[in-house]
């Protein structure tokens, strides 16, 4: 360790993470290159296209955008977290099953959005849904399908409400 | 009662998901190998300038930095300077093609010059701080409206003109010529159309690993185009191809931007090798601003002659084309652009002109499209304008100009870049156009009624070419152990390739299509393939899957009949009625008791040294196809819409939207629907919102997606997607390209929607995108053209 690192100490996907760090190493780039895990995207590392979304004590973030040393005592969640043994969770299931993905790079961050939105909402509409979305980026689906898969998963939870 | 497992033109769903799904995928930059370098390049900060000197030594004292690479020491390894000619000789001159790193003279912003290595990519770029380049700037051409004048500075040293390439797209119908058709009207437009970049996702990327003996690479690229990019690299190496494998992993989006071979990719070869250490260069989203290909501006003039019933009678003009500073794939985009004006009409006379001008700016190679989205606009902007001049029905118009269905297969008169004929092979145009607005119009969308939302409705017809030759390849294998296993040249790049290929497979060999491993892009596996490009991959590896799957098919009946005589007595008049094949197994009619698995078929195939081998058959249960062709399918639409203009703002809000596609005979519904959203959004974006900026000096102004806008969740409208399935005669699936036909119509639509919608402002839009103050600019002219008369 040369002498500018820092002390990081935070949970990532409910495993502690105890160690030192070189301050500019961004939680994206600690995440996958020193933790491998590589669900989480770098698309464009300047805060807008949201495939490196991750949650910090439950809240979306942009991991491009924060230093891993900011971390400190925090929650960190990323997609590895949303499947346990290796099978779809619910959200995921849908995302399958309505060809809610193309070439799957900016998928895990928005399936970490949603992760928060219907954590905290007890109710939605579909406009409720586009708008989170509208925070992602996608080249390949043209949004139709994951804002189908989506309101999907509201209405099977039955917690999607007429918004009009 | 045995169940056929039916596959083909069913919603099956993805085999590529799952993985995707939990974070389990393997992009470029999830590899990680021991030793492992990261590049970072230095580029040109200037769009035109001379290098004086470039001094790295305080660089290089960074910890961690291994070595700063320039073109002189690719030179002295005997590395090519520039990227081999990607087209046949003697089209464009040798500097048409990118040099591997420039030495003496920089030609646009982002133009890579040095290539620096380190532990890790923060060292990296740390050191290409501390890099000094010393340039001499000169005049850069940053408007090919500039540059294509004779007198005009050139945009590179070496070049006498900046025109790079003048061409004429013809065709003359004969039997029309005779007649003697009385002209109603003529009329003079010129069009401005800019598309902008791919924008995958994820951005380009190559790691080179050699191994210890310095003979051969391994790669992993993100590319469209394995076999090319291992042809090339042994080509500017001086390598065997047989001693460089290149496999593509996961990619996260292509578009076009990645069916090409990059300058940076062969530099990361060339300095892996010579160095002999594996080598990553995983890019950032600036530099893919800066200097991953586009499709850009391209200026046309043209006159149009009609008749009284709206018939068109010639379009006569010229084109620019923007093409950057250099032409890798040579004059591809402006000639489909020129021939694609065509579309789906008959259009007696028809002649365009064509300058490919050299600019101070990245190069231009094929965007999702191909150059068809430019002269599509071009020809139904026209479609409108003549039904404006007479007052005629905008669908009528179109309607008398369309090609008959009795007209297929339809001589277009024109010829390609190779001068074979362009024959439309099928298609019904008309029956798209009803089927649209029958459905449109069955349920009406809600209308805004505020004083300053004005509404209005516009729809565009395309055809695109597809199922670009001259073959594509596949090989099917069904090991020892029982598995399927198919090998293809095609590139997965997430399109759904492999589910639609394992479909194909599965419903031949009757097997879960889930069960079979598609390997594409990898060419250890087979050792010809083309690649993603031209929406051709269902159409030619589908058709080489289905003959292989075919032949293997056959191998398995032939070996199993062979069995049944010897081991059940049991003989055949026709085994192709009496046996069949579920689930890995061969069955007899009638004879439960009986079944050999291919695993059995397999391991025979195999053989077995000392012991029986089946009569008469090849060794290996497995067969490869290369289906070749050189005629291209031509799919259709007829996209309709319905936009809200705020008269105040400019806004455009689409509020409804539908496609009819016809691609031939659909193979999955799910996944080419999902094709289907994703090239109307990236119309959407031409449209609306996507415009590479470059200033005077030619530095780009739109470097982050805050600048540059893709559509995003709030702008796209509910997409209503109907296929209307024409089969194509040209292969046994009866398939077209599904992947770029619905990005040509989408602007058209879009932009006759806002004029329809502001008909009351008599304004006409020649441009695109449109921009929300430049359809003020346009309502305000026409407010004040109006109070002046």
């Amino acid at each position: 360790m040369d002498s500018t690192s820092c002390k990081v100490k935070f949970k990532l996907n409910d495993k502690n993470v105890d160690g030192e760090i070189d301050p500019r190493i961004t939680l994206l780039e600690f995440i996958r290159n020193y933790k491998n895990l590589t669900g989480t995207h770098a698309g464009c590392e300047h805060g807008v296209c949201g495939a490196c979304t991750v949650l910090v004590d439950g809240k979306a973030v942009r991991s491009c955008l924060l230093f891993a040393v900011q971390l400190n005592g925090q929650n960190v969640e990323t997609v590895e977290n949303l499947s346990k043994n290796n099978s779809l969770s619910d959200l995921q299931r849908n995302f399958w099953e309505y060809h809610g993905l193309q070439c799957g790079f900016c998928t895990p961050g928005i399936l970490m959005s949603l992760t928060e939105f219907f954590r905290v909402n007890e109710s939605c509409t579909e406009r409720d849904i586009v708008e989170l979305l509208s925070g992602h980026l996608c080249r390949c689906t043209g949004y139709s399908n994951i804002i189908k898969a989506t309101i999907a998963y509201a209405k099977d939870r039955e917690i999607l409400v007429d918004g009009s | 009662m045995v169940v056929e497992r039916r596959y083909i033109g069913e919603k099956a769903k993805r085999v590529e998901d799952h993985r995707l799904l939990i974070g389990e995928a393997r992009y470029l930059d999830d590899i990680k190998l021991p030793g492992m370098l990261h590049a970072v390049f230095i580029r040109s900060s200037y769009a035109h300038a001379k290098i004086l000197k470039i001094s790295v030594d305080a660089a290089k004292k960074i910890s961690g930095v291994y070595k700063i690479i320039t073109a002189k020491e690719l030179s002295n390894n005997n590395v090519s300077d520039r990227l081999p000619l990607a087209f046949p000789s003697g089209l464009l001159h040798s500097s048409a093609m990118p040099k591997i790193l420039a030495e003496n003279e920089v030609l646009y912003v982002g133009e890579p010059i040095a290539i620096i290595l380190a532990k890790n990519r923060f060292i990296a770029e740390d050191a290409a701080a501390e890099v000094e380049v010393e340039y001499s700037p000169l005049d850069p051409i940053s408007d090919a409206r500039i540059g294509c004048k004779q007198n005009s500075v050139k945009a590179s040293l070496c070049c006498t003109s900046n025109v790079m390439k003048k061409f004429s797209v013809t065709s003359v119908s004969v039997s029309q010529d005779k007649k003697i058709v009385q002209t109603a009207g003529s009329f003079r437009e010129k069009f401005t159309i800019h598309r902008g970049k791919a924008s995958p996702m994820e951005t380009r990327g190559i790691i080179v690993k050699p191994d210890a003996f310095g003979e051969k690479l391994s790669v992993w690229a993100s590319s469209q185009l394995t076999h090319e990019l291992r042809n090339t690299i042994a080509e500017t190496l001086g390598v065997q191809a047989g001693n460089i494998d290149v496999k593509a992993c996961d990619i996260g989006g292509g578009f076009g931007c990645k069916f090409m071979v990059y300058s940076e990719e062969i530099c990361v070869a060339a300095v892996a090798k010579f160095l002999g250490v594996t080598v990553k260069w995983a890019e950032d989203r600036y530099e893919h601003f800066l200097s991953a290909i586009q499709e850009r501006d391209q200026f046309w003039d043209v006159q149009v002659d009609y008749d009284k019933a709206g018939k068109i009678l010639k379009i006569k003009g010229s084109m620019l084309h923007d093409q950057g500073a250099y032409a890798p794939h040579s004059i591809t985009v402006p000639y489909n652009s020129a021939s694609s004006v065509i579309g789906p009409y008959k259009i007696p006379h028809y002649e365009l002109k064509v300058s490919v001008v050299r600019t101070n700016k990245p190069p231009v190679i094929p965007v999702r499209g191909a150059g068809y989205p430019q002269g599509t606009f071009v020809v139904e902007r026209i479609m409108d304008k003549i039904a404006l001049e007479l007052g005629l029905d905008r669908l009528k118009v179109r309607s008398i100009n369309l090609i008959n269905k009795d007209d297929m297969p339809f001589m277009t008169g024109l010829k390609n870049r190779a001068g074979v004929d362009v024959v439309y092979d099928s298609g019904d145009y008309q029956k798209c156009q009803d089927l649209a607005l029958k459905e449109f119009y069955k349920n009406d969308f809600c209308r805004n009624t505020a004083d300053n939302i004005a509404t209005g409705v516009g729809f565009a017809h395309a055809v695109k070419c597809t199922g670009r030759g001259p073959f594509e390849s596949a090989t099917v294998r069904i090991g020892a152990d029982g598995h399927i296993e198919v090998f293809t040249g095609a590139v997965a790049i997430g399109q759904g390739t492999k589910t639609t290929l394992a479909q194909i497979c599965g419903e031949i060999l009757q097997v879960n299509y889930e069960t079979i491993n598609i390997v594409c892009g990898d060419t250890s596996k087979i050792e010809y393939g083309l690649g993603a490009f031209g929406s051709r991959q269902a159409m030619l590896a589908g058709s080489a899957v289905r003959a292989a799957s075919m032949a293997v098919k056959e191998k398995i009946l032939n070996v199993a009949s062979q069995f049944l005589t010897k081991d059940y007595s049991i003989s055949f008049a026709n085994h192709q009625k009496e046996i069949f094949l579920q689930d890995g197994e061969v069955c007899v009619e009638g004879r439960k008791d009986v079944r050999i698995s291919f695993k059995e078929i397999s391991l025979s195939l195999r053989g077995s040294a000392g012991y029986s081998f089946p009569n008469n058959m090849d060794v290996g249960l497995e067969a490869t196809h290369f289906f070749r062709t050189d005629k291209m399918a031509y799919s259709n639409a007829f996209h309709i819409c319905a936009v809200e203009v705020c008269i105040k703002t400019g806004f455009v809000k689409l509020k409804k939207y539908l496609a009819v596609q016809d691609s031939g005979k659909i193979i999955n519904p799910l996944t080419a629907e999902g094709q289907v959203h994703g090239g109307i959004v990236h119309g959407i974006g031409n449209a609306l919102y996507e415009k590479m900026q470059y200033d005077d000096e030619a530095q780009p102004l739109t470097t982050t997606f805050a600048d540059y806008l893709l559509p995003t969740s709030t702008e796209v409208p509910n997409i209503d997607v109907i296929f209307n399935e024409t089969p194509s005669p040209l292969n046994p699936l009866g398939a077209k390209g599904v992947g770029e036909a619905s990005v040509p119509p989408v602007a058209p639509a879009i932009i006759s929607a806002i004029e329809n919608a502001l008909n009351e402002y008599n304004i006409r839009i020649t441009e695109a995108p449109i921009t929300p103050v430049r359809i003020l600019e346009l309502i305000e002219a026409s407010k004040a053209n109006t109070i002046s008369t």
